[in-house]
């Protein structure tokens, strides 16, 4: 404990790199884009380091730093990782590079935007590496709040509506968040994760709630599950879960692109980050009590998402419904897992959902980032269209852009050899395993997805040439070696899936274990 | 094991790596495009041929002729998820034809698609499609197959648009990848029920994989909630899969569409190879779909016996391919669920489709519709007769019905990009190798008895359904089917080679004005020599399964072949020849009595068929309506699914928000009339007042003295009188 604070330091240099960024001239937007691209590749470059010293045979937390900070409230400056959080770390060092590249030059106050996207990086390291409910909350609320700023300040036409409709929202389910946690310190004495969680096994944590906060007339039961459902809001905001979604098609189609990547690359990933540290271990009785319907609003959230996408002829606001289609596999997988009964028989399947959802979190970030960043390139080339109607034929006049971009598509639908198509099918596998009927129907969604994005290309890319569009130029030799290296991440993980799963794989199991489903 | 198994991944793998490098090559290197696909394709063919030569050494010897070589693809949790390839009777037959088909096609491509601009493009899917339909053939693992089996898909769905700036082949290649997802989707959820069944999803795995006598055994035993076991659910999930590739009804819609694709496409894809992996699937999941429930006797006496088809088999070697051996041995066995779907679905398969290609007019819809006919017949074939007899039709048809394609691509290269069979007739003159190795390949789908390899392989697949218990229907319906196919062979041969040449009269349709170019031509050498080599595998394969020397038949099942001429006279067998030998003269012949005799003069000229009995043609013409049924249905519920999601986001949903977010400015709106006009209001009320009186006191305020004296002294009086009222006496 408390080596070389490699994770303060992570968190640091983008802070660090965003604080100066904020301090320049808005004339030197082209020096700010430069700095920005220099402190992500430091930060990159940092959490393959981490990478590397990981330790893939040990269960225990790593890298951890712990030191004392309020006494009087019991608050620990508390940080660790372990696969999950290395796998969203190691997500967040690539997608913010990718999201930088992806905003190209921009001349209106450049600095104060490449300076809140560093700072929204430093949010979510200091998210996916706190331990301590106290200052995870702050770097929760601390990556809002840039975000915010760069749909309001940089959106298209309905930027304001978008980014207060954001904004509202997830602060409706934060307060519902640290409510929830206000009362558990209140029955147990720590902000602490590790030693909530410990209580919860123990089965002591309700109890105490019970005795410290009793309310009204409420039940034991009654009262956990209402602190449940308070802890449960903030997330099922963030992810999204169906009904909780309608701020994302706006916040995601008027958001400049590279917010957009990192609100669906990396921001909803907080949301089932939180559902896999924080609700699994702390709330295993009532997750298993509604167990049932969360499901059944999983196959909503996979079904009905596709089904909209299909509806869409915004190619930002399709990839949006789409994102929120593949996060609903991940909330399937965790909602299967709490419904099984325990036992050694359904580990296999807990291991694979799991397991699951994890790639699948990463793939997703990773695919769903490019296909907005490939819009960003058809929109640089159209002057800003990004109708579906609005084109046809583009593939005769650019056909590299078309292949690379068909390629993230594919890996969306889910292509063996891309990387969609592992975290999905062991989604599925686990998920049969544990509740057929809900894997059965999710696959509607799975159809559904190929026939949205196929309609998509024969729109976008097929058909003869749009007259409009004659002049449609090819990428450039350095836009392909920017996007080049995405790509070959995508056959990487589709053909050797292990280069991830390597890292999860003791996570997995202790964490089953752990949260004895 | 001898290094022929370990190595075999070499076989996809080549042609998938020089497809990778075709892919970064520049486009102009069409040389090397073409020579990388083609070698790659060659190396692969030698490696099939020697790994064909080992097993059939070891069948020959009578050792084990299945070797598998499974490996770790990765972990999850503390579980590994292996995969691996097989090398049996069943994939070496099928590495070669693949090989050798795909070789030869390639070649013809380089003809056919010389004046592509995309040429370097073409090589690569192409090339692609080879390793993964390779991929397919020697996976040992239902997910291996599976990942396979999509990157086929995905291959076909980018061949057939391989024109994709025209809106046709781009909505053909949409509707192809969608109809086979559908089924796909069905194998996704068989494959994670077999998965979490079994625990396994390897086929052979010393004993424990899914397809050995152990695992088949405990998902006979395992009920299901509707009333079946699960391994019939798995079965027919499983079967859906192949129902989508393999074109079989209801879901045959894309494959006739899919002929928007080149040629040599139609050919490799769509008729020898990807379209039959859905035959090879179920012929690969055999021991799973011919598994029935010992029902009669107890479960504990019968532990070991999980009848297959009617063989008790040997552990370590599930095969389950009954002979087909002509002494209709079927008596009294079981007939599992699964066998009777795959069977019906074959037979109505069959003859429908062989009902359309009646009345169509497109060369290649017409070879379209009869490979969705034929795939039907080796899916009845595999349904009633087992393994070795589905898949010889598949291996006699890949190659007659690749022949036949390529055939069909020259007549259009010949006759520049005309495909309406209307408008050719007479070539016989104008590409005599051509129009011999199409006879051929003609003779050889129709079933002209004897020399041909189509008559032997459909003799065995009628021969098995008129064994079947269940039920003899099958049998009358597949001869109507062999009738038909017999019949639009000779209707194609006759609008296409015979009687005059139309192609001139029709010099408006086409860009080739001048009229020496509008005479139709022969192809060039490097597309007919595989149209010969083809034709003279079309004629010989047949004499690998005769009745007399089944030697296909024995290998697939692992045994060595006798020679036995008695088996000829056995119970039906000559009977049958006989049967089957006069429904393809009868098909011949009607054909040529409405065709053949007195060739239609002018493009525009009514069918006679439809002259006979024209509502009946346009039924058939019009594909039974089966196109407009599924936009009518399947096509509008999507889309009013996506609307009706649409419209809950933007309403309900989003209202719901809304309604919560009106709430609270409502409560705000409300506290703030609140305090305007309560609050505020009377303060200000309260304050108005006040003022009101303090002006009015104000005005006594003169500042002038003798208002204030004057006021004492009133003041004074006042008191005085008051004192004197208060203290009277």
């Amino acid at each position: 404990m408390n080596g070389f604070p490699i994770l303060s330091l992570l968190t640091l240099v983008p802070l660090v790199g965003g604080l100066i960024l904020l301090g320049l001239h808005s004339r030197q937007h082209q020096l700010a884009r430069r700095l920005a691209l220099a402190f992500s590749g430091v930060s990159l470059l940092g959490v393959l380091l981490l990478c590397g010293w990981f330790d893939t045979g040990t269960e225990s937390m790593q890298f951890e730093e712990r030191y004392g900070w309020i006494d009087a409230l019991a608050v620990d400056y508390r940080l660790g990782i372990d696969g999950l959080g290395l796998l969203m770390v190691l997500l967040t060092g690539i997608v913010v590079p990718m999201a930088l590249a992806a905003a190209g030059p921009v001349p209106d106050r450049g600095p104060a935007y490449f300076g809140l996207v560093l700072l929204l990086q430093s949010g979510l390291f200091g998210t996916f590496t706190a331990l301590n409910f106290f200052h995870w909350f702050i770097f929760w609320e601390l990556s809002l709040i840039p975000a915010f700023f760069l749909i309001k300040l940089w959106g298209g036409p309905q930027r304001s509506a978008a980014a207060i409709q954001f904004f509202v929202y997830t602060m409706v389910g934060s307060i519902g968040l640290l409510l929830a946690f206000l009362a558990i310190y209140l029955a147990v004495g720590t902000f602490d994760f590790m030693e909530i969680a410990e209580r919860a096994r123990q089965g002591t944590l309700i109890p105490a709630l019970s005795a410290s906060v009793g309310w009204y007339d409420l039940t034991t039961r009654q009262l956990g599950f209402v602190i449940f459902a308070a802890a449960f809001l903030g997330f099922a905001v963030k992810v999204p879960l169906v009904p909780l979604h309608t701020w994302l098609p706006a916040a995601y189609s008027e958001a400049p692109t590279a917010t957009t990547m990192l609100l669906t690359g990396l921001m909803s990933k907080m949301g089932v980050y939180g559902f896999i540290r924080i609700v699994l271990p702390i709330f295993p009785e009532a997750l298993r009590w509604v167990s049932v319907p969360l499901l059944w609003l999983a196959v909503i959230t996979v079904v009905v998402s596709a089904a909209a996408a299909l509806a869409q002829r915004d190619l930002k606001r399709m990839l949006a419904y789409s994102s929120i289609n593949h996060l609903g596999y991940c909330l399937l997988g965790l909602f299967a897992i709490t419904s099984g009964a325990a036992g050694e028989l359904v580990a296999v399947e807990k291991s694979a959902a799991l397991s699951g959802v994890f790639l699948q979190m990463f793939n997703h970030g990773l695919t769903a980032a490019a296909l907005f960043w490939f819009v960003a390139l058809i929109e640089k080339r159209s002057g800003g269209l990004r109708g579906l109607g609005d084109f046809g034929g583009l593939r005769t006049r650019a056909p590299v852009l078309c292949g690379l971009m068909g390629i993230a598509l594919f890996s969306s639908l889910g292509l063996p050899g891309l990387n969609g198509f592992v975290g999905e099918f062991l989604i599925f596998k686990g998920v049969f395993g544990l509740t057929p009927w809900a894997a059965t129907l999710s696959t509607l969604g799975l159809l559904l997805t190929a026939v949205f994005i196929l309609t998509m290309i024969q729109r976008v890319f097929f058909g003869p040439v749009n007259p409009a569009w004659s002049g449609f130029s090819e990428l450039t030799v350095g836009e392909r070696w920017q996007v080049a290296p995405v790509i070959g991440l995508m056959f990487l993980i589709g053909i050797y899936p292990q280069a991830i799963l390597g890292f999860t794989n003791r996570t997995v199991v202790t964490m089953i274990k752990a949260v004895g489903y | 094991m001898s290094w022929v198994v370990p190595s075999l991944w070499l076989i996809p793998v080549l042609p998938a790596v020089a497809a990778g490098v075709i892919a970064l090559a520049p486009r102009r290197c069409r040389r090397f495009a073409s020579g990388a696909a083609i070698g790659s394709m060659g190396v692969s063919l030698v490696l099939s041929l020697v790994a064909f030569m080992h097993t059939v050494g070891l069948v020959s010897r009578g050792a084990e002729s299945r070797q598998v070589f499974n490996f770790t693809w990765f972990q999850f949790g503390d579980k590994v998820l292996p995969l691996g390839w097989v090398l049996d009777p069943l994939s070496a037959v099928m590495l070669v034809m693949v090989c050798f088909v795909g070789l030869l096609i390639f070649i013809y491509s380089l003809g056919y698609m010389a004046h592509d601009d995309n040429f370097t493009r073409f090589f690569c899917f192409l090339a692609l499609f080879a390793g993964a339909m390779l991929g397919v053939v020697i996976a040992n693992s239902l997910l291996l197959l599976f990942i396979c089996w999509e990157l086929v898909g995905l291959t076909s769905y980018l061949l057939i648009g391989f024109w994709f700036h025209r809106p046709t082949a781009a909505a053909a290649a949409r509707k192809a990848f969608i109809t086979t997802r559908v089924g796909d989707m069905a194998f996704l959820i068989g494959m994670v029920w077999l998965y979490a069944g079994t625990g396994t999803l390897l086929f052979y795995d010393a004993g424990k994989g899914c397809l050995e006598t152990t695992a088949i055994h405990s998902l006979v035993m395992r009920a299901t909630g509707v009333g079946m076991a699960a391994s019939t659910g798995i079965s027919l999930l499983i079967f859906l899969g192949a129902v989508g590739k393999s074109g079989q009804l209801p879901l045959h819609v894309w494959l006739p569409d899919a002929m928007e694709g080149p040629t040599p496409v139609s050919a490799l894809i769509h008729a020898a190879t990807m379209v039959a992996a859905g035959v090879f699937l179920v012929a690969r999941v055999y021991p799973l779909m011919a598994v029935t429930a010992p029902e009669a006797a107890p479960p504990a006496i019968q532990a070991p016996a999980v009848a297959v088809a009617g063989q008790t088999e040997r552990a370590g070697e599930s095969h389950g391919a009954t002979s087909q051996s002509h002494e209709g041995q079927h008596g009294g066995a079981p007939v599992s669920t699964a066998l009777k779907v795959v069977t019906w679905t074959g037979v109505l398969t069959a003859l429908f489709a062989a009902s359309i290609a009646v009345a169509q007019t497109d060369i290649k819809r017409i070879l379209a519709y009869s490979t969705v006919s034929q795939l039907g017949f080796m899916m009845m074939g595999l349904g009633a007769g087992g393994v070795a007899v589905g898949m010889f039709h598949l291996i006699t048809h890949a190659f007659f019905k690749a022949l036949l394609f390529m055939g069909a691509g020259s007549v259009i290269h010949g006759c520049h990009e005309e495909q309406d069979i209307r408008r050719m007739g007479g070539l016989k003159a104008f590409m005599p190798v051509t129009y011999m190795t199409y006879a051929v390949g003609m003779m050889a789908l129709s079933g002209v008895p004897l020399l041909f390899s189509g008559f032997w392989s459909k003799d065995e697949i009628l021969h098995a359904v008129q064994a079947w218990p269940v039920s003899s229907l099958p049998f009358v319906l597949g001869l109507a089917a062999a009738l038909l196919t017999a019949f639009y062979m000779t209707r194609q041969m006759a609008y296409v080679f015979f009687g005059p040449c139309r192609l001139k009269h029709s010099a408006s349709h086409g860009t080739h004005s001048k009229r020496a170019e509008s005479t139709p031509h022969e192809s060039p050498r490097v597309m007919t020599v595989p149209l010969i080599i083809l034709a003279v595998f079309a004629v010989l394969l047949g004499f690998f399964g005769t009745p007399v020397w089944p030697w296909f038949q024995s290998f697939l099942e692992g045994r060595a072949a006798r020679i036995d001429a008695g088996r000829l006279f056995t119970v039906g067998t000559l009977g049958l020849i006989g049967l089957s030998t006069l429904v393809v003269f009868g098909g011949i012949y009607a054909g040529w009595r409405l065709y053949g005799r007195r060739p239609p003069r002018k493009a525009e000229a009514a069918d006679p068929l439809e002259a006979i009995y024209p509502e009946g043609y346009a039924v058939l013409r019009n594909k039974y309506y089966i196109d407009e049924l599924y936009d009518l249905s399947v096509v509008r519920v999507t889309h009013w699914c996506g609307r009706m999601s649409d419209w809950l986001d933007q309403t309900l949903w989003a209202g719901a928000v809304r309604l919560v977010s009106f709430g609270f400015v409502a409560l705000s709106w409300l506290s703030r009339l609140f305090d305007e006009y309560v609050v505020n209001a009377g303060f200000d009320q309260g304050c108005r007042k006040l003022i009101t009186g303090g002006s009015g006191f104000s005005r006594l305020q003169t500042g002038r003295v003798r208002h204030y004296l004057g006021m004492l002294a009133l003041g004074f009086v006042v008191l005085v009188l008051v004192m004197l009222w208060r203290w009277r006496p």
